[in-house]
């Protein structure tokens, strides 16, 4: 679960790290409100979205008076900001967060995520804070200093210290940078955290190490043990058949093909979408239904697929283990009479009882193009959303 | 033959009583599994589809001689099956359980070192080898005996490669699904490692998918290792956008790291015959053996 950079600082406040002194502002009233109560030389005003590169797409602005502030809060809140994270589509901004201006002498980076390889949390640090940190780590990997965290000890002061020293830290900085790594390490592990990010985390000219932004993503898998941030989601962030696909416990992924797919299980679902490009198609979404293929699931699925414009034709594509294909047919068939698909459905049942689920289908009354095998199965779909008899 | 599970398998189901554990546990006793203890805290001394009932594994392992334990217990209670599991030395676990945090398996995953205990999964279907034992939630029917070893991080893609094979008048060795999430017990190594010991494993079919390196790792030992049975390999993904999770907590494009064409091409360096379409898995490999 993603949460927003206002949402992301207040977590961190809690555990002693400074931020910036700020407040989230939902109306251009509220920002200058805000403001009034900063009284800060400088306020910066930030777009909130779910997504990286706001300063580059004019998301993020400098205000130097009341005015400043309520003309720029007027100009953000509602824009569509494109950035390279949110796609040419971009996402439009309802609300920002109003802070007070900080003295910069150095930015930095610090970001904690799972190493895979190692099987570790590890700690990342750099001096080259403000830059996208995977094109530090392609062309200057030399300049992230990493620290891996042992699971029975935890993070360690000497690492710490090689953090700290790592980032150039000198006098106080010193003990400020610690103390504010050390809170980072102890919100991760605490709130079941995938990966925090401090980008810039910056040196002011008085010494302090204070978090400029905050990128907080959660384990979704790690939610259940912490009921306190269920309230930050934020769904308006989502994409809304995706909320939708939510509630019915499904696994839905919009694309932007034509060819909608219905499956079971996720590795089976992706190997469906990539015969459907093979084919000459585009997938329009990842659909996974689970263990479950039944009338209802069916159902809330061809509603989800439908809510896309682009579908032109459904691909299911059940591999029927201990679930019958002759149920999940007649599932299939049921949902068709309850949800209006004026679309071609392709339908291709293997395992169990696949016969009988063939023989279902093709005595129904309602029209399905039944296919043979997984080839045929692609092949009937993608010549159906090309609009090929 | 066969690796990880056979005839000799002795089994112990952690969350017998569930839902999913009786379900299952039926299923497996059904194909001939030999299951001779179930586990539920609170409910030792009881019998359950005609198994012993222990509360810990400890008591269920010292009373039977299990070898080998499955768990099905919900993922906030997971980490600690696995544990309670590894601490009694048992020689295989296997955990189907999806969902687990992650931080919890980093925990589980340090707790396993240097202990004889060996951990496939979680968040897999299990393992079987046809005719002998099915350990796990896949359908035993369309399983056959013979000489493809097949390993996997997906579930019913899996069964779809399963079913090409024996569609294709192949069978399996074994079946291994290492799981989709991003930290497991067993890998790809680990288990190729074992099909090259087992002499009546002519072939292996290779199932992975988006996120991390495992395949990547896979394919330098098949070189490091001269490694010469020949290896059918499909990498589900393609099409994956790049930092969306695609159902699996594993299967993930983040950083740039995991592509489906990275791993391909990683693959394709070793020699492994890479298929682009996963229809064409079993007719692959005929051709190979």
């Amino acid at each position: 679960m993603k949460i927003h950079e206002y949402q992301g600082k207040a977590v961190l406040r809690e555990y002693g790290v400074a931020v910036p002194d700020g407040h989230p502002a939902f109306s251009v009233e509220e920002a200058v409100k805000v403001y009034d109560k900063l009284n800060s030389q400088v306020t910066v005003i930030k777009a909130q979205i779910h997504a990286g590169g706001r300063g580059k797409g004019g998301g993020v602005k400098l205000a130097h008076n009341r005015n400043e502030v309520e003309r720029l809060a007027n100009e953000i809140l509602g824009m569509n900001l494109v950035t390279h994270q949110t796609g040419p589509e971009g996402k439009e901004v309802q609300r920002l967060l109003i802070e007070q201006g900080i003295d910069i002498d150095r930015e930095l980076y610090a970001g904690i995520v799972l190493d895979r390889e190692s099987r570790k949390y590890a700690f990342m640090v750099s001096t080259e804070g403000g830059m996208e940190i995977e094109k530090v780590a392609a062309e200057t990997p030399e300049k992230i200093i990493k620290e891996w965290i042992e699971p029975s000890v935890g993070l360690q002061n000497y690492q710490l210290r090689n953090l700290a020293y790592g980032l150039g830290l000198k006098g106080a900085q010193v003990k400020n940078g610690i103390k504010i790594l050390n809170a980072l390490w102890k919100v991760f592990a605490d709130k079941d955290c995938s990966l925090i990010e401090i980008n810039p985390l910056v040196v002011t000219k008085d010494d302090n190490v204070i978090a400029l932004d905050a990128k907080i993503n959660f384990d979704d898998n790690g939610l259940f043990r912490h009921k306190e941030l269920s309230e930050l989601r934020d769904i308006t962030e989502e994409d809304p058949a995706e909320v939708e696909a939510d509630k019915f416990d499904l696994n839905y992924i919009n694309l932007d093909g034509n060819v909608g797919c219905m499956v079971n299980g996720a590795g089976l679902a992706m190997a469906t979408m990539d015969i459907i490009k093979l084919y000459g198609g585009e997938p329009a979404n990842f659909l996974d239904v689970g263990g479950v293929a039944n009338a209802v699931t069916v159902a809330n699925g061809f509603k989800i697929i439908l809510s896309d414009p682009n579908v032109k034709s459904i691909l299911i594509n059940i591999f029927g283990g201990i679930v019958r294909c002759d149920r999940v047919a007649q599932g299939v068939i049921d949902a068709m009479e309850t949800v209006e698909v004026n679309i071609p459905v392709v339908v291709r049942l293997e395992g169990t009882n696949a016969v009988e689920a063939a023989d279902l289908l093709n005595n129904s009354s309602l029209e399905f193009l039944v296919a043979k095998s997984f080839e045929d199965a692609a092949q009937k779909s993608v010549k159906a959303a090309q609009g090929v008899k | 033959m066969s690796i990880l599970v056979n005839n000799n398998t002795k089994l112990i189901v952690q969350g017998f009583t569930g839902q999913e554990g009786s379900f299952h546990g039926s299923q497996m006793i059904e194909y001939g599994t030999n299951v001779v203890a179930g586990v539920t805290p609170g409910k030792g001394g009881q019998t359950h589809l005609d198994v012993p009932i222990f509360d810990t594994v400890a008591n269920a392992k010292a009373a039977t001689e299990a070898n080998t334990s499955v768990i099905f217990v919900p993922p906030a209670f997971a980490a600690d099956a696995i544990m309670e599991a590894a601490a009694t030395e048992i020689d295989l676990v296997i955990c189907i359980t999806e969902g687990i945090p992650t931080k919890d398996m980093v925990v589980v995953n340090e707790f396993l070192k240097g202990k004889n205990t060996r951990l496939v999964g979680p968040n897999c279907p299990g393992v079987i080898s046809p005719g002998q034992a099915k350990i796990g939630i896949m359908p035993g029917f369309i399983h056959k005996p013979g000489s493809i070893g097949i390993i996997s991080r997906s579930g019913t893609l899996t069964y779809e490669a399963v079913h090409q094979i024996s569609e294709n008048g192949m069978g399996q060795s074994t079946s291994i699904g290492i799981g989709g999430d991003p930290i497991n017990g067993t890998n790809f190594i680990d288990a190729l490692s074992l099909f090259a010991k087992d002499d009546e494993t002519d072939g292996i079919v290779l199932i992975g998918e988006i996120g991390g390196t495992a395949e990547e790792n896979a394919a330098q030992w098949v070189i490091d290792n001269n490694f010469k049975k020949p290896i059918v390999a499909f990498i589900a993904g393609r099409t994956a956008p790049p930092g969306r999770r695609m159902g699996h907590a594993g299967a993930i494009i983040a950083g740039g790291k995991g592509t489906a064409q990275d791993k391909m091409k990683a693959l394709d360096l070793a020699d492994i015959r890479v298929v682009e379409n996963p229809a064409e898995i079993g007719i692959t490999m005929k051709k190979l053996i």
